[in-house]
């Protein structure tokens, strides 16, 4: 099972954060702090792997962030970074050449977009086709509410066109 | 500013630039405040505000958290939000609660209604969020409230694939947080056969939700191998167009794969020849494909293909029962080592540590020896260089035993420093266990304290002194080496305390040589003194009053510097007492009273090296260098409280060795009391007392871990009183019947018998009070010694038991292999409304499953001698316990289940047993040998078994009964 998840910059700036197993927040900051300075140490070669405490880091960097997740003994380091890589696929379909600014700034959709992905720490769906589309289906009821809105302010925000 | 999708939200992209265009840390702070106090306002002040206001404010404030910076309201309007109608708004409700509500009581109750509601909604995005919720933040009452709707939603054929996916995570997150909630019975199957599901996904969740029910309880869900292995076998055999989405860089379902390959582990191979045969074929395959050109030149195929390589590779170590498997699992990795991926190499190292302590390919590992000693030296990332340094642990044998030691000592002269303690600690194990030459033991443990002096621990030390007073061919080399060693201008403290010790014990022998005479010996120690701390100037006081005894020659040197200030009145009471008390000691007496307090050291206790334990401490995962630097506090304590050694000094005044009537009779045992002190195990310093070395590692946690309560088997709030409570776990390894335990309330009797690789134990559970005990729940599950290797069915009892009844549980098991410690019997139930929960055991361990086997002499000592691999032979000499009488040890032997065979052995004292333990996979021929030793007060146990690792198991636990 996945313990957490964390997105962070170069500079050591989180991004995201998803807790799969409850902490109070000094434990999670503490643990946070801790990583990103261990991580943003290791060189380029090194491997994607590290043992920390009871547990093993998968991290991975993709251009001005890093994604780095906390698995148990017994779960698969080489999967991990394809559950990664298929986060990072996701994201980038979705905002068309996903960079760090686009999770910045819609950091809601980044989470949701995970919760689809993974439901308590599980993988849940791994195909890229069905959370796209789970995800494009809450687009849709959105647009419908934001044009339920505009109806509702009488009818001056409808396109004439 | 990048695009916002779908309506956004236009407050919060505007927030969230002037965060961005902030130029300093307080500008940010001060903006943040600014937001947070109009946020605040809004919230307590303008009752008009609508849902999209609210989900605006609310997303600002989680930003606001992600920033780092503490929030303490807006929940109130989050948990709003989760009523609203509108979709957009109801998710940004639940998100800023999955991120930001732990279990703050006072909301959980409406969110849980809130959640109700969503559950019950027809539309499945709805459900889905709720789901969501749930499993984000899984406390007990989410537990409570939707313990029994989900399981339904989950089988239901009228759930949409989407929510059944969640569904299944969902409760798999509050099996973890309250095991009671999944239902047995049919709903068992109906669970299980999820794994046949249409949809990919749905079959990915479920393997998850299966795998920890599973691991609760293996035999109920037993029906879920053959489903899993035909699934994996279609996945495998699956070309990558098959599986459409599901395929991942021309891999086939990697996740589905690993997750059916994990769920198997949880078993051992399948009993039927069928889908034993189905499940080697697809690992046959796995591995071929390992073998074929790749598909893609993509990390994302290479990785995915080898995540299931690894998998596979995991449950063929785990079965441990294919040799040729194993060993071409073994020829992969060895391609791995030298693979280009640091990944590949880092995983490739790990592995085969496994593969190591397999029987099958312990040799096929060993082929890579040159390899992974190059690895030591060249790779570049500390954590491979770390693995690396684990596999030649693990890959080391009688056979390569000084290349391997002598190569890490090379490495730990630049190794980093993060892991030189624990590389020290593996080489002196090593050097002990491998040792044929002792000499060469002393040889590599002093070149560890030349080498890296600081990172050599106490115990390291101690025990290269214990070894060398119990064997005197060694002494005169020590002393000797040591004596050389420290002629090296800069040389370690710890170097001066084995120095001093051990000359102090045995410089006489080297000081026949002019070079190393007497005085000489003495002058380089005392060279050395004044640079050293109290407590190693404490050990050589004691040195120097033991050359007072070798060398009378040198005794007025020696009184004058007992005599000096620095000494007399030094401000350090322990020297101040030492100097004084040795004085008077060389002055007052003669020099036979002197050579009787100052002899030579008797040998010490043999038990498993305590190294060892502190080594299985640090790797133990969990904060390790905590629990190190703990372990090391305590043993220092132990040693600097005044109040121990005077207590181990009172003891031993009352021993008829020891001279009662000698005003300072102490001197030379206060060394002694030091090292004898110190050389157990911290962790089990104030529970079970003799033998604890070997305790700790036979029962595993069953003394120590849980702190002294578990001790007792209990863990009972305060409020009630459990006095007078007794655990006879230990009595039980040599009987079947009796009481197991017992205190005020209840009473727990086993009745048990066993025939081949079967055993069947009763286990009765009587109440001893005038109140019915209520929710009564006792489980029982096998540890991580018995995983896979011993099956415990147990049979249901009824919830309560009525005032003075009696009632009994059948626990039926079946030996699969040899196996370590014993299963876990957790008894739950609730007396005058307060729960209760006795941690104990179920008296389940290996020798149970003996047969007692007759035969003669000659045909004993043909057996014994063919028994002769290095670790089919596992020796104990321990110190008795009990009274020494034949009838006693005779009954013992018996009830440990083992045929005693009389006439055999030359010395009729001795006795000698033969047996058989029969496991579900083969037969183990044991044969025993025990020696008392009365005058000695000790035992020596000596046991060879036709499998590896079943005498020390089976050592272990006859040395804990004498």
């Amino acid at each position: 099972m996945m313990q957490f998840m964390l997105l962070f910059s170069r500079q050591g700036k989180l991004r995201l954060q998803k807790w799969y197993e409850a902490h109070p927040d000094k434990v999670k900051k503490k643990i946070t702090r801790e990583l990103i300075s261990t991580i943003l140490a290791r060189k380029p070669k090194m491997s994607s792997f590290l043992e920390w405490k009871d547990l093993k880091i998968v991290y991975k960097r993709y251009a001005s962030l890093y994604f780095c997740c906390a698995i148990e003994q017994q779960d698969n380091e080489l999967l991990t970074l394809e559950v990664i890589h298929r986060y990072v696929e996701l994201l980038d379909k979705y905002f068309g050449s996903v960079c760090e600014l686009d999770i910045i700034f819609n950091f809601e959709k980044a989470y949701f977009m995970l919760d689809e992905l993974m439901v308590g720490g599980e993988v849940c769906e791994t195909s890229k086709k069905n959370v796209l589309k789970a995800i494009a289906a809450q687009d849709l009821l959105q647009e419908e509410e934001a044009e339920d809105d505009a109806m509702y302010y009488g009818g001056y925000n409808i396109r004439m066109l | 500013m990048p695009a916002v999708r779908g309506d956004g939200m236009r407050g919060l992209a505007v927030f969230i630039s002037d965060i961005r265009n902030c130029k300093s840390k307080e500008a940010e702070v001060k903006r943040i405040n600014k937001e947070l106090a109009n946020i605040r306002s809004k919230f307590k002040g303008d009752k008009t505000l609508d849902g999209y206001q609210k989900k605006k404010y609310v997303c600002k404030l989680l930003f606001i958290f992600l920033l780092g910076h503490d929030i303490d309201f807006g929940h109130m309007e989050a948990v709003n939000l989760l009523s609203s109608n509108k979709y957009t708004e109801k998710q940004i409700g639940y998100l800023f609660i999955s991120v930001l509500v732990n279990t703050n009581s006072d909301l959980i109750k409406l969110i849980v209604q809130s959640i109700k509601n969503d559950l019950g909604s027809r539309n499945p995005v709805h459900v889905n969020l709720a789901l969501q919720c749930i499993a984000n933040i899984g406390s007990k009452e989410m537990a409570d409230a939707f313990g029994s709707d989900i399981p339904k939603l989950l089988v239901s054929g009228e759930t949409m694939d989407v929510v059944k996916q969640s569904a299944a995570l969902c409760l798999l997150r509050l099996f973890r947080t309250t095991q009671e909630i999944i239902p047995g019975g049919e709903w068992t199957s109906r669970i299980i056969h999820l794994l046949n599901d249409q949809h990919m996904g749905v079959v990915t969740a479920a393997c998850s939700l299966i795998e920890a029910l599973v691991k609760k309880n293996p035999d109920e869900y037993k029906g879920c191998v053959s489903l899993a292995v035909s699934r994996l076998s279609r996945i495998v055999t699956a070309s990558y167009t098959d599986l459409q989405d599901y395929t991942y860089y021309f891999v086939p379902a990697p996740w589905l794969s690993v997750k059916l390959l994990r769920l198997l582990q949880h078993y051992p191979p399948p009993d039927d020849p069928g889908v034993r045969g189905r499940l080697n074929e697809c690992l046959d395959t796995i591995l071929n494909k390992a073998q074929e050109p790749p598909k893609s030149k993509k990390v994302q195929h290479s990785n995915a293909k080898n995540a299931v390589l690894f998998e596979a590779i995991s449950i063929i170590i785990h079965s441990d029962s294919e040799p040729n498997l194993l060993v071409r699992a073994c020829n992969q990795l060895g391609q791995f080592l030298s693979h280009r991926e640091t990944n590949l190499r880092y995983l490739a190292l790990e592995t085969m540590c496994l593969l190591a302590t397999s029987e099958f390919s312990h040799e096929a590992v060993k082929k890579h020896q040159e390899t992974v000693i190059n690895a030591l030296k060249t790779e570049r990332d500390v954590s491979v260089r770390q693995r690396a340094v684990d596999l030649l642990y693990a890959m080391c044998d009688r056979s390569n035993a000084e290349e391997i030691v002598q190569e890490m000592l090379n490495y730990l002269e630049t190794a980093d420093y993060s892991i030189r303690e624990e590389m020290v600690l593996k080489v002196a194990i090593l050097a002990e266990k491998y040792a044929q030459d002792y000499t060469w033991y002393v040889d590599v443990i002093l070149n560890l304290i030349r080498i890296a002096g600081d990172y050599v621990s106490e115990e390291v030390w101690y025990r290269v002194i214990q070894i060398v007073v119990n064997r005197e061919d060694v002494q005169g080399y020590a002393a000797k080496t040591v004596f050389e060693a420290l002629q090296a201008p800069a040389c370690h403290e710890n170097m001066v305390k084995v120095g001093g010790y051990i000359l102090g014990e045995f410089g006489n022998l080297i000081a026949g040589d002019t070079r190393s005479a007497p005085a000489v010996q003495f002058q380089l120690l005392h060279s050395k003194y004044h640079l050293c701390s109290a407590a190693t100037r404490a050990l050589l006081l004691t040195t120097y009053i033991k050359f007072i005894n070798l060398f009378p020659e040198i005794k007025s040197q020696i009184q004058d510097v007992l005599k000096s200030n620095s000494n007399l009145r030094s401000s350090d009471a322990e020297l101040q007492q030492r100097a004084s008390e040795y004085l008077h000691l060389s002055v007052t007496t003669t020099t036979d009273v002197l050579a009787t307090v100052l002899e030579e050291m008797p040998p010490f206790t043999e038990k498993e090296s305590s190294i060892l334990a502190v080594l299985k401490k640090k790797s133990g995962r969990m904060s390790a260098q905590e629990a190190q630097r703990e372990a090391r506090v305590q043993a220092r304590e132990g040693n600097a409280a005044p109040a121990t050694e005077k207590a181990q000094n009172a003891q031993l005044k009352t021993k008829p060795s020891s001279n009662a009537a000698f005003p300072i009779p102490q001197l030379n045992n206060s060394t002694s009391a030091d090292l004898l002190g110190l050389s157990t195990p911290p962790a089990t310093q104030n529970s079970i007392q003799s033998n604890t070395g070997v305790l700790v590692d036979v029962l595993g946690d069953l003394y120590g871990g849980g702190g002294t309560n578990t001790h007792n088997g209990t863990t009972t709030p305060a409020s009630l009183s459990m006095s007078g409570a007794t655990d006879n776990i230990k009595k039980f390894v040599c009987k079947n019947n009796g009481v197991l335990y017992e205190n005020d309330i209840i009473q727990i009797g086993i009745k048990s018998e066993f025939r081949q690789n079967l055993g069947r134990i009763g286990v009765f559970y009587g109440n001893k009070t005038s109140m019915p005990l209520q929710a009564f729940n006792p489980t029982v599950s096998v540890g991580p010694g018995q995983q896979g290797k011993v099956t415990v069915q147990v049979k249901p009892v009824e919830p309560s038991i009525d005032a003075g009844a009696q009632v009994q549980q059948l626990v039926n098991c079946e030996c699969i292999e040899d196996f370590n410690g014993l299963p876990d019997l957790t008894v739950g139930f609730t007396y005058g409304n307060v729960p209760q929960r006795l941690a104990l055991h179920l008296p389940l361990s290996c020798n149970k499953f003996f047969e007692p086997t007759d035969m003669n002499g000659e045909s004993f000592f043909a057996r014994w001698k063919n028994l002769s691999g290095p670790l089919q032979e596992a020796q104990k000499i321990f110190k008795a316990t009990g009274p020494m009488e034949t009838a006693s040890i005779k009954t013992k032997l018996l009830g440990f289940g083992m045929q005693l065979l009389e006439g055999i052995d030359p010395n009729p004292e001795n006795f000698v047993c033969a047996a058989i333990i029969h496991t579900r996979t083969q037969q183990i021929g044991c044969l025993l040998r025990l020696e008392p030793n009365r005058q000695a007060e000790m035992y020596r146990l000596t046991i060879r078994a036709s499998k590896e690792s079943t005498a020390q198991i089976l050592a272990d636990l006859l040395a804990e009964q004498f």
